[in-house]
């Protein structure tokens, strides 16, 4: 081990890590966007809608976010749309997790069960109000260890992006290897980064999951 | 029956399927208001389902439903405005688990009905004193016991100030020590002029809380009599068979 070559490292893998860490917020945030829109289009049943997003869903899970990225950044460039890389990284990160979490709210949702509702309905609550006092509240604590295992996968996820040339840090340690073959350093510093980005988000799920069930919500 | 007084919650010729099978076969109903009316019938035969139908929970197939008066079309939107009128409380435990004591009951009048808060908070309090349970109004319901829950149900419905309460056996999964608190609400709720509609197999109060028995067997309305007519000479075959099942609880 060479440690002035780690040393002389450590602030490349750090400003790589803001990029990671920014890529994993934004796509995080969006994923939970795409992924409510679709729980509230299940939960309505609004007709062409469901179908759209059923044909999504599958697309999102059944190819790898590698492809997905591959065809925001080369295959649309193809037929004339250029995205930045950044932008195509997070719209990926977003399609991968945007199913995924329709998948934890959804089962959230479904948990909520039906005397809930038809409580809720004979205190003369609209499907909204139903929605935003009743079902959601209850719905997010129980989806919550599933939200935050996606959490997880998304950020590990965006180690992909380096492949569209983003100076992540799964790039950097490629790009050190590459120019000086000092591979054991770069992955030392690779996986010591990860598991710092890593494990406090871990540690701090496990705890909220703690807290709620405490409270005794969502049963 | 108090036959002066005027018709509060009217039905004729309620008919009711579930999938291609008729459970309730045209019912012809109403209640005064005031009136407390309690409906018997064996297990199965459409007690909860015409409940349901009444706030709306269920559709109906054909016949019509009047509220004071007026026809409520089946229409979903008219029901939610309707539903703050009849208030429900169910068999199970009904709280919203994720709400304090004193939030489940604000919920409705607030934001359904979008009243003053310290006006629908003074009458929570009051509500709340009346069943004995105004220290427990920060608790969450896993904090309460049954019998607690149910008074805490009925009170969230009567903060909406509704024209009739609708009661579907919300003793039968208590504990027997717990059945004689929510019983007892019940019944000052009664004598205080309240329009009551209640399912129940609890024969004892049902004779003495009553002004009407309506009997159902398999979907229809088999009898109606006075509770002491009821209980001491039915007037049907089936009415007595049935009874003769509560007997060993007399
Ligand atoms: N959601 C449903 N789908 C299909 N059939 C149903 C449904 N709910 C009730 N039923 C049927 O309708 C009939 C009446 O049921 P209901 O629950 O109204 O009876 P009940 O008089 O309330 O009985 P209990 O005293 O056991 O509560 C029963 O035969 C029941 O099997
Ligand atoms: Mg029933």
């Amino acid at each position: 081990m060479d440690q002035s070559f780690i040393a002389a490292s450590i602030p490349l893998y750090i400003k790589a890590a803001g990029l990671t860490l920014n890529l994993a917020f934004w796509g995080v945030l969006l994923s939970l966007f795409v992924g409510a829109v679709c729980a509230v289009i299940g939960y309505f049943r609004i007709p062409v809608l469901c179908r759209i997003m059923q044909v999504y869903i599958e697309l999102s899970r059944n190819t790898p976010l590698l492809i997905q990225l591959f065809f925001l950044y080369y295959g649309f460039a193809k037929i004339g749309i250029k995205f930045e890389a950044y932008t195509c990284a997070i719209g990926g990160l977003a399609f991968l997790g945007g199913s995924y979490m329709a998948e934890a709210l959804r089962a959230g949702i479904e948990s909520v069960g039906k005397i809930q509702i038809e409580s809720g309905l004979s205190i003369g609550l609209t499907r909204w109000q139903l929605m935003r006092y009743i079902v959601l509240p209850q719905a997010l604590a129980v989806a919550v260890p599933a939200i935050a295992a996606n959490v997880i996968f998304l950020l590990k996820e965006t180690s992909v992006v380096s492949a569209i040339a983003l100076a992540d840090l799964m790039f950097v340690a490629k790009d050190l290897i590459g120019m000086y073959y000092r591979t054991s350093e770069a992955l030392l510093l690779l996986v010591g980064a990860y598991l710092i980005l890593l494990l406090p988000l871990s540690l701090f799920f496990r705890y909220l999951e703690r807290r709620l069930r405490n409270v005794g919500l969502g049963n | 029956m108090k036959e002066t007084e005027k018709i509060l919650l009217e039905v004729h010729k309620l008919k009711k399927n579930y999938g291609n099978k008729e459970i309730l076969h045209g019912i012809d109903f109403s209640v005064h208001r005031g009136e407390v009316v309690v409906l018997l019938g064996p297990s199965g035969c459409g007690k909860s389902t015409f409940l349901r139908c009444l706030n709306g929970l269920e559709e109906i197939q054909s016949g019509s439903i009047l509220l004071d008066g007026s026809i409520i079309s089946d229409g979903k939107a008219e029901w939610y405005a309707i539903r703050q009128k009849i208030g429900m409380v169910f068999q199970s435990y009904d709280l919203f688990p994720h709400m304090t004591v004193i939030e489940n009951i604000l919920l409705g009048p607030l934001k359904a009905q979008k009243r003053k808060k310290n006006e629908v908070e003074k009458q929570a309090a009051e509500l709340l004193e009346r069943v004995g349970l105004l220290d427990r109004k920060d608790d969450y319901p896993a904090q309460l016991s049954g019998g607690q829950k149910q008074r805490v149900a009925i009170v969230r419905a009567l903060c909406m100030n509704p024209e009739i309460m609708l009661f579907d056996e919300v003793t039968a999964s208590l504990d027997p020590e717990m059945v004689r608190e929510v019983l007892d609400v019940m019944k000052e709720l009664a004598q205080q002029g309240m329009t009551m509609l209640i399912v129940t197999h609890e024969m004892n109060f049902a004779r003495s809380v009553a002004d009407r028995i309506v009997f159902i067997d398999e979907g229809c309305i088999v009898e109606e009599s006075e509770p002491e007519q009821f209980f001491t000479a039915p007037q049907t075959e089936r009415a007595q068979r049935f009874l003769d099942i509560f007997s060993y609880e007399n």
